[in-house]
């Protein structure tokens, strides 16, 4: 698949930025025409993924960097969010539906990223950080180069 | 985010206009149990008419005042939520147990 189009975003682990850095990515893939509900998906993923990463990863420190990186395909969009906090034990259990490992919270940010984007891939260690691997598919092929 | 709160009887009504993330969910959740607090409101009623994007934090926090408000016996509802909002509301299950309303009108009769 040919990369047509990136974009790289790093930001600090502040609340702030999760608004800053999914609408970035909006714009981004709004390059193209999708639908509002398409656009809505990505924004929600994307803003999840950032979340756990403040949240979970960097337990609410606001002084890392979360990276973000987003590339354009013929046929998708591949959205990549890293961190190099703590890592994610089990990652087949921060999956499930209502797992939280903090429990004034419900444990859906995984099940919205998984009901909105066709891939969700997630690479972790303890100790090194998670990078969450996002894949919205288009419905038409957009952008073939010359 | 900005949020109008205003009481009628045993309801509070809460306007939420914007976004509701990590950054908001926690003033969104400080004000509106401030104002149950100070009304002694027994029911809730959400109006996200004006709410342009909802993830899972935000979620939370609705989450949590629906909790409390059944925990004190009362009636939690929304109002106007946009197919966007309604999604997640739907994904999460909250539309099985709070009751949807088009305005704050029918919302104000149905706890009644």
């Amino acid at each position: 698949m040919q990369t047509l189009n990136i974009i790289k975003l790093n930001i600090l682990s502040k609340p702030e930025n999760v608004a800053v850095a999914r609408v970035a990515v909006a714009a981004f893939v709004a390059q193209i025409d999708l639908t509002v509900e398409e656009l809505e998906d990505i924004k929600v993923a994307v803003s999840e993924a950032i979340s756990n990463s403040i949240i979970h990863g960097y337990e609410n420190k606001d002084d890392q960097w979360v990276e973000i990186i987003a590339r354009r395909f013929s046929q998708a969009f591949e959205i990549t969010i890293s961190d190099q906090g703590k890592g994610i034990e089990d990652i087949k259990k921060a999956m499930e539906p209502a797992f939280s490992s903090d429990p004034s919270r419900m444990g859906l940010g995984f099940v919205f990223m998984q009901s909105f984007m066709d891939e969700v891939d997630v690479v972790s260690e303890p100790g090194m950080g998670t990078a969450v691997k996002l894949v919205k598919k288009l419905a038409v092929v957009q952008g073939t180069p010359n | 985010m900005l949020i109008d709160t205003f009481a009628k009887g045993d309801n509070l009504v809460v306007k939420v206009r914007g976004e509701l993330d990590l950054l908001t969910a926690e003033t969104f959740r400080n004000i509106v149990e401030k104002d149950l607090l100070k009304n002694k409101s027994l029911n809730l009623i959400l109006d996200l008419d004006k709410v342009t994007f909802i993830d899972s934090s935000g979620l939370g926090v609705i989450l949590g005042r629906y909790r409390r408000i059944r925990e004190q016996g009362g009636k939690m509802a929304i109002t106007g939520a946009k197919p966007h909002v309604l999604r997640i509301l739907e994904l999460a299950g909250i539309i099985k147990i709070v009751n949807l309303y088009e305005n704050t009108e029918e919302a104000l009769e149905g706890v009644r």
